[in-house]
């Protein structure tokens, strides 16, 4: 999307979270609460086949007796998880539905978003599947994509569709048991995305999704599962939005990528939940949990720039299970007023000459604080692994904290592990040096922190890149005095 | 162009400009010398608006504005260039992303369009060449990783972009092999005309020989002790500051 100048002052004006509408869309919500019985009454919603009932189940068995985990570096008041609905749905909602039978209400939301999707089919290249509250309402060039043998298409259609290659492959990278908000979303996910390549398939444009919460007091616990078959390649973007409440809303997602040998997967997110007001008050909890897994000679790139949130917890990481397999992670972590984040990745290098790259950018501000949590961990039988790490933080201000806390764990004698990590602070004499050009304050920092980000940055598709660099700009916005 | 009467400045409580008066016109070139400490640096500093000096008496005017409300990049949009005596570094900014920036924020308050790209392309050939500068040194992040010399440079090569009407160079010999020194003073040489002016702040009459100032001024202690023409400077050098604080006590 190009923008004008003009624009992105008027932005920069108006500070507040832009995204924080809500629409009064028709909803079909359960109540709240969570037991078997609601489990099994999502699943019934759905419509799905007994195996994956009772896969839900079982998830829920689990999770019932898990704790939530407390050793991210984030406080926060824990969810009740009976005071959440787990399922809502914009009430015209239908599996067979086309775009002329999507709620005009919801036609407008988009518009809001920004994402026309009568436009999005003539103008860009990217085929958009859009998730609000529970489930996903559009999913646009499903046609095109067929073609080629691409499957692009919720994946509450894929259980009904192709339920052999979902049964082979959930939960396959991420257990359902894997973790506490792993367990539970294996236990509720009502919708995401799901999306396979055929074998040797380049993917002709890239696969977009749009998550939404809309309804109050609901949880958004969306699915997505990525498979790319041999020789195949596909860029995959998400982004987020949320409207501003003052309740804590929660979610919990669980994203998996396979890439069998020779694939590439590049896995883009543009995360900007609603952060909370400046007093600290409202905001997502974004617990998510997310994982690819390598075999031989492939690549998984994951890429994620993270403004919003109240909390987030999230890292992204690759099995490197296949020889010669590369794991990529760039990241830009944005945290402004109370919001906290710890983030980071795991590299877990299983076969011979893996590779990985960590490129993490934290950017703190205002009383927030930010953690780039990483592991890398090389296995007795990865020969020559490699991996280099680099994360810097930048710091805005005299009040917020910047943390690295890195793992290393190498068992193979043969490996080389390298990590740099550098702390800046945004000085007066770079925003004096800027004013004096010319360049006023708040576009000082914007042109700092876009170059401090740029290694991340360039690894985004080109209108997301844009989109990103402008959320940067907004996030930020007021934060040195 | 620039007036300054009576000007007093201070930081944290310790004041540093005691009453400087200057009257600089259009075509003009001021040198000011002075010894460690006696405000040269200041007086640029607060020329360009930096907000970390208070100004407790006097004024500054430009071009017959008083200059005393106005924002920094402001003074930057109505001309106002300072050669910094330590540039500063911004990681991940090429010299060109900056140039661009810059440029076209003062273009837009002016009220111009955004500088066409091809015509930005143009204008960094021109003044690149003027200033012996290598291309792949404009993709550079701005400072980092430059040597002293480089980064002297990269100041002047930032003012032939901008065409200011008052520049100011601070200190900007120090650091300077007499090589690049050559290279810096025929770049300011070539850019002086009769509409704009320049103040030169140096220790050494060294970058005096090749940027001939109309005017040389002597500070010591915040306060312009002594005015002449350039034969003032060959003083200095053979003389010493000495004999200017002898004076001044005299």
């Amino acid at each position: 999307m190009a923008y004008t100048e003009e624009e992105l002052k008027k932005e920069l004006e108006t500070k507040e979270y832009e995204y924080g509408f809500y629409t009064d869309l028709k909803s079909d919500t359960f109540p709240k609460g969570l037991s078997e019985d609601i489990v099994r009454a999502i699943s019934k919603k759905k419509n799905e086949p007994e195996w994956m009932t009772d896969w839900r189940i079982e998830a829920y068995r689990v999770w019932e007796k898990m704790e939530e985990p407390e050793w991210a570096n984030v406080r926060y008041q824990k969810p009740d998880f009976q005071a959440i609905s787990y399922y809502s749905a914009p009430k015209k909602a239908d599996p067979n539905k086309t775009l002329d039978d999507v709620d005009p209400e919801l036609l407008a939301m988009y518009k809001k978003l920004g994402i026309s999707v009568d436009e999005q089919k003539k103008l860009q290249n990217v085929a958009v599947d859009i998730v609000v509250d529970s489930v996903s309402v559009a999913t646009t060039f499903q046609k095109t994509l067929a073609e080629k043998g691409i499957i692009f298409m919720p994946i509450s259609e894929a259980i009904q569709e192709h339920p052999e290659l979902v049964k082979k492959y959930m939960g396959t990278v991420v257990p359902k048991t894997d973790n506490f908000y792993a367990a539970l979303n294996s236990a509720v996910f009502t919708d995401g995305s799901f999306c396979y390549i055929p074998k040797g398939v380049r993917c002709p444009m890239e696969l977009s999704t749009y998550f939404r919460i809309n309804e109050g007091g609901t949880g958004q616990f969306e699915r997505t599962l990525v498979i790319a078959e041999k020789g195949s390649y596909v860029s995959y973007l998400e982004g987020c939005t949320a409207p501003s409440r003052d309740e804590n809303q929660l979610h919990a997602a669980v994203v998996e990528l396979i890439a069998m040998d020779d694939a590439e997967i590049k896995y883009s997110t543009v995360q900007n939940w609603f952060p909370g007001n400046k007093e600290g008050k409202g905001g997502v909890y974004n617990f998510v949990t997310k994982r690819g897994l390598c075999e031989k000679n492939s690549k998984i790139s994951w890429t994620q720039v993270e403004t919003g949130s109240a909390v987030t917890w999230k890292y992204p990481s690759c099995i490197l299970k296949g020889d010669n397999s590369v794991g990529e992670f760039y990241s830009i972590a944005v945290t402004n007023n109370y919001q906290q984040a710890d983030t980071g990745t795991k590299m877990i290098h299983l076969g011979k000459n893996t590779k990985s790259t960590i490129i993490s950018k934290g950017i703190s501000a205002g009383k927030s604080q930010n953690s780039y949590r990483g592991l890398v961990q090389i296995g007795s039988r990865a020969e020559n692994a490699r991996n280099f790490s680099q994360c810097d933080s930048l710091l805005m201000g005299n009040e917020c904290g910047a943390h690295t806390f890195p793992y290393i764990e190498a068992k193979n004698k043969s490996a080389q592990v390298e990590h740099e990590a550098t702390t800046s602070k945004i000085g007066e004499d770079q925003i004096f040096y800027c004013n004096q050009r010319g360049i006023d304050t708040e576009k000082a920092i914007a042109l700092i922190v876009n170059g401090f980000s740029k290694e991340v940055l360039n690894k985004l598709p080109m209108e997301f890149a844009v989109e990103a660099q402008k959320l940067l700009e907004i996030s930020l916005e007021g934060s040195v005095g | 162009m620039l007036k300054i009467t009576d000007l007093h400045a201070q930081v944290e409580d310790k004041e540093i400009l005691r009453g400087i008066n200057l009257n600089v016109k259009a075509g003009e070139v001021h040198a000011i010398m002075g010894p460690n400490g006696s405000g040269k640096s200041t007086l640029a500093a607060v020329i360009a608006g930096k907000e970390e000096f208070e100004v407790t008496k006097g004024s500054v005017e430009l071009n017959g504005e008083d200059l005393e409300d106005i924002s920094p990049e402001e003074r930057a949009h109505k001309g106002v260039f300072l050669s910094f005596q330590y540039p500063v570094e911004i990681p991940g900014v090429s010299v060109t992303n900056f140039m661009k920036t810059a440029i076209n924020e003062s273009r837009k308050a002016n009220g111009l369009e955004d500088m066409p790209a091809n015509q930005m392309l143009k204008l960094i050939r021109e003044k690149s060449e003027l200033l012996d500068i290598d291309r792949k040194f404009l993709s550079r992040s701005l400072n980092e990783g430059f040597s002293g010399g480089e980064k002297k440079r990269n100041e002047i090569f930032q003012m032939a972009m901008l065409e200011p009407k008052l520049a100011i160079l601070d200190e900007t010999d120090s650091g300077l092999d007499i090589d690049a020194l050559r290279i810096v003073a025929n770049g300011v040489n070539k850019l002086k005309s009769k509409d704009n002016a320049v103040i030169v702040i140096t220790h050494y009459q060294r970058l005096l020989e090749y940027i001939v100032p109309d005017f040389v001024h002597v500070l010591h202690n915040g306060r312009i002790v002594k005015s002449g023409g350039k034969e003032l400077a060959m003083e200095l050098e053979e003389k010493g500051y000495d004999w200017i604080k002898n004076e001044a006590v005299v």
